[in-house]
């Protein structure tokens, strides 16, 4: 059957399982949208590209599926490149589909071209530019083949107009052939029994988990083995949920702003297994003194990986999928109260430190405290929601203070670190998940980076629950200003006249505002009862830091402790 | 150290792109590269000479540019008995007085001279890059007018294909 090219690509989507794609329109994608308009296929108006192409990325995260985004040729396309970048140095698995002027336009600069293959090629998995429609059904199917397979990551189609308008007998095709793509799944089987042999022997062993753990959905498997064994656990910004924050073995976060227990266990182990990590330096901190005591066992898929930031003794590359229920298998084979015993005296030592110098803060009946913000939304929500954050201070109080339970429940910017992605990943998470409350934690200073979301999920009656952290200050910039700047707060300022109730019921939202400690758990409750979208602005002070803090180039155990 | 990689990739449009994009963003220093097709009309053979501190950051050199797609294969020629030639082209001053020296420099650098006109020479040479660099330092007492040289390309010695490595 002939179909427009248009129509090839909605046919492929379903093909594919998308469900919804987020976009916005404009002159090249025309005939797109009007195949989106014929066909009635699933579409969210976001109101800025950037927020297209974010909302795709949370709902990927949340669900574990392809997100899809579209966006027009040029300014379009370009808008879209921070989400597109966001998602690649997280490895979340996007299609984002661009327009591109047609053929013989290109390379003209003519309106509203910009050569979208080669400024996404740096932040890809992988890009296409198609000009013929012959080469249309096979390269949507390698695209979403590649974006979720082996390492997830962004695949950036760019579609010259002309493709949309020419049509052919579609047929998608079954397979992909790709002579240089073959994602490793099982690797190197006795590579697990000297990884085991290695436990057995550890007297300080620590399990560092990471984002790959989330992607692999494997947290389940990784619990059954930290029952097993009794080893303690760590967990990067990107691994949390993966291990239930109230579990007596997980040590909380490490890095920068890792616990006094994570942090120290790192410095002390005698055998650090990394699940799933890529060693960022936010995580290492001074990297020669990373884990200095320790053999560095590295799980990952991604064989580049391995000693790129720290040199792992032995590497085991394959999917997690594989290598972590053989470990399982062959751990189970010994007497694990035999290494248990082996490890008694460290397990005491880490519960020392961990009771010793928990993570804390001095309470406050004056000013809302914006750790206790957290705390309380932990349990009004007992864990149980999808936490999605922009990045700075609340980011880090979150990942410190929120008890997660589950995988796939902590939504945030790792790597690239990108204010402004919250909001529209809240929405894209919501419209994946939507049994499931969706709470976005954000700071007056990410919010108005995609502030405009909220007529998006107001108009999608989208109910996603924005909590403003709002302490008037560009929080994590005028800490380090406070820390290593003697204090000249250079333009972190944020007091003005922003009204962050009016703005977000203009756009439809409901618009809470919390002042005072006693009411924070009503009006927090509240926002729960409420339905649809909710905006609480809740004002903290201004001065208060994440700690603990390891300073740029300290090793782990030069932190900087609170409470 | 130096090393030298032969690198098959799809013969498709931004493949090099894409290479040399990754090489400079990921800070690897390349002291040569060649691109051009093979004797299978959808591969691409580049050779790349790198100059890395140790093994470990050859590893990822070789990991990195493994991850992209229409990458297929990277062979290190390195430490295998392979040829290694670039080829030089060279524009030299040649008056009737000094042509005939520079004929016998030709001869003995087994050299070719492609064009002769009345002022000038252009000498075709193909080696390694040392010898390559020999005839032009004792060219340069004639005057050279301008040099162009290709990157490296390697083959390995005996019946094997790099592909089949």
């Amino acid at each position: 059957m002939e179909f427009l090219g248009a129509d090839v690509i909605i046919e492929s989507l379903k093909k594919e399982g998308a469900e919804v794609v987020f976009g916005y329109p404009g002159g090249a994608v025309l005939p797109l949208y009007d195949a989106l308009y014929r066909m009635k296929f699933p579409h969210v108006l976001a109101r800025h590209e950037q927020g297209a192409v974010h909302a795709a990325d949370g709902y990927a995260r949340a669900t574990g599926k392809v997100g899809v985004c579209i966006a027009t040729s040029g300014p379009g396309a370009t808008n879209l490149i921070t989400g597109i970048a966001t998602a690649y140095m997280d490895s979340v698995p996007l299609v984002a589909i661009t327009g591109q002027v047609g053929v013989s336009l290109i390379g003209k600069d003519s309106f509203q071209e910009a050569d979208v293959r080669g400024i996404t090629t740096p932040i890809t998995k992988h890009n296409y530019l198609v000009k013929k429609i012959q080469d249309l059904p096979r390269v949507i199917k390698e695209a979403f083949y590649i974006a979720r397979s082996g390492r997830p990551g962004p695949v950036v189609i760019d579609i010259s107009k002309d493709v949309f308008n020419d049509k052919i007998d579609y047929k998608y095709p079954e397979d992909v052939k790709l002579r240089g793509y073959s994602p490793v799944f099982a690797g190197d089987e006795a590579t697990i029994e000297l990884v085991v042999e290695k436990m057995r022997q550890a007297k300080k062993p620590l399990f560092f988990v990471g984002g790959g753990v989330n992607i692999s959905d494997t947290s389940d498997l990784l619990r059954k083995i930290t029952e097993l064994t009794g080893f303690p656990v760590i967990s990067s910004l990107m691994g949390l949920g993966c291990i239930s924050s109230s579990d007596a073995d997980n040590l909380g976060m490490v890095g920068m702003h890792g616990t006094y227990a994570a942090n120290m266990a790192t410095i002390e182990c005698d055998l650090l297994l990394g699940v799933g990590v890529r060693f960022d330096d936010r995580v290492t901190g001074l990297v020669k003194d990373f884990a200095p005591r320790a053999q560095v066992v590295h799980f990952d898929i991604d064989p580049a990986e391995i000693n790129k930031n720290i040199i792992a003794d032995i590497r085991v590359v394959g999917d997690l999928r594989w290598s972590l229920p053989l470990l399982y298998e062959k751990a189970a084979d010994y007497d694990c109260q035999e290494w248990r015993k082996n490890i008694d005296p460290w397990l005491v030592t880490v519960c020392d430190w961990k009771r010793q110098k928990p993570l804390g803060y001095k309470c406050s009946d004056e000013v809302i405290m914006p750790q206790l913000v957290i705390e309380t939304v932990s349990q009004l929500t007992n864990g149980d929601a999808v936490i999605v954050t922009d990045v700075g201070q609340h980011q880090m109080w979150t990942a410190q203070y929120y008890q997660f339970l589950n995988q796939r429940s902590f939504l945030t910017s790792g790597g690239l670190g990108t204010m402004g992605y919250g909001l529209p990943a809240a929405i894209g998470a919501q419209l994946g998940l939507p049994e499931k409350t969706v709470v976005l934690f954000t700071g007056d200073g990410s919010i108005m980076m995609n502030c405009q979301e909220m007529a998006t999920a107001a108009n999608n009656n989208v109910a996603v629950k924005i909590i403003v952290m709002n302490n008037q200050v560009l929080g994590m910039v005028s800490q380090w200003q406070r820390m290593f700047y003697e204090e000249r707060y250079s333009h972190t300022c944020l007091k003005g006249r922003t009204d962050f109730v009016k703005l977000a019921e203009a756009m439809g939202v409901t618009g809470l505002r919390v002042t005072k400690p006693s009411e924070l758990q009503a009006t927090l409750a509240e926002a729960f009862r409420i339905e649809g979208p909710v905006l609480v602005d809740v004002w903290l002070p201004d001065a208060e830091d994440v700690l603990p803090m390891v300073p740029a180039n300290c090793r782990l155990d030069q932190m900087v402790l609170g409470g | 150290m130096k090393y030298t990689l032969a690198v098959l990739v799809e013969n498709k449009p931004g493949v090099l792109t894409h290479i040399s994009g990754l090489i400079s963003r990921r800070a690897y220093n390349i002291e040569s590269i060649a691109a051009s097709y093979t004797e299978e009309a959808d591969t691409t053979r580049i050779t790349i000479d790198v100059e890395v501190d140790d093994k470990l950051q050859l590893e990822q050199v070789v990991n990195q540019l493994s991850k992209l797609i229409d990458v297929i294969k990277i062979i290190n020629l390195t430490h295998i008995d392979s040829i290694h030639r670039e080829l030089a082209l060279i524009k030299v001053k040649a008056r009737p007085e000094t042509r005939s020296d520079i004929v016998d420099i030709v001869e003995i650098f087994r050299a070719k001279i492609v064009d002769v006109n009345r002022e000038t020479m252009v000498i075709e040479l193909t080696g390694e890059e040392s010898k390559i660099n020999a005839l032009c330092e004792v060219l340069m007492d004639y005057g050279i007018i301008e040099i162009v040289r290709t990157g490296k390309i390697a083959l390995s010695r005996g019946p094997i294909a790099a592909k089949n490595m």
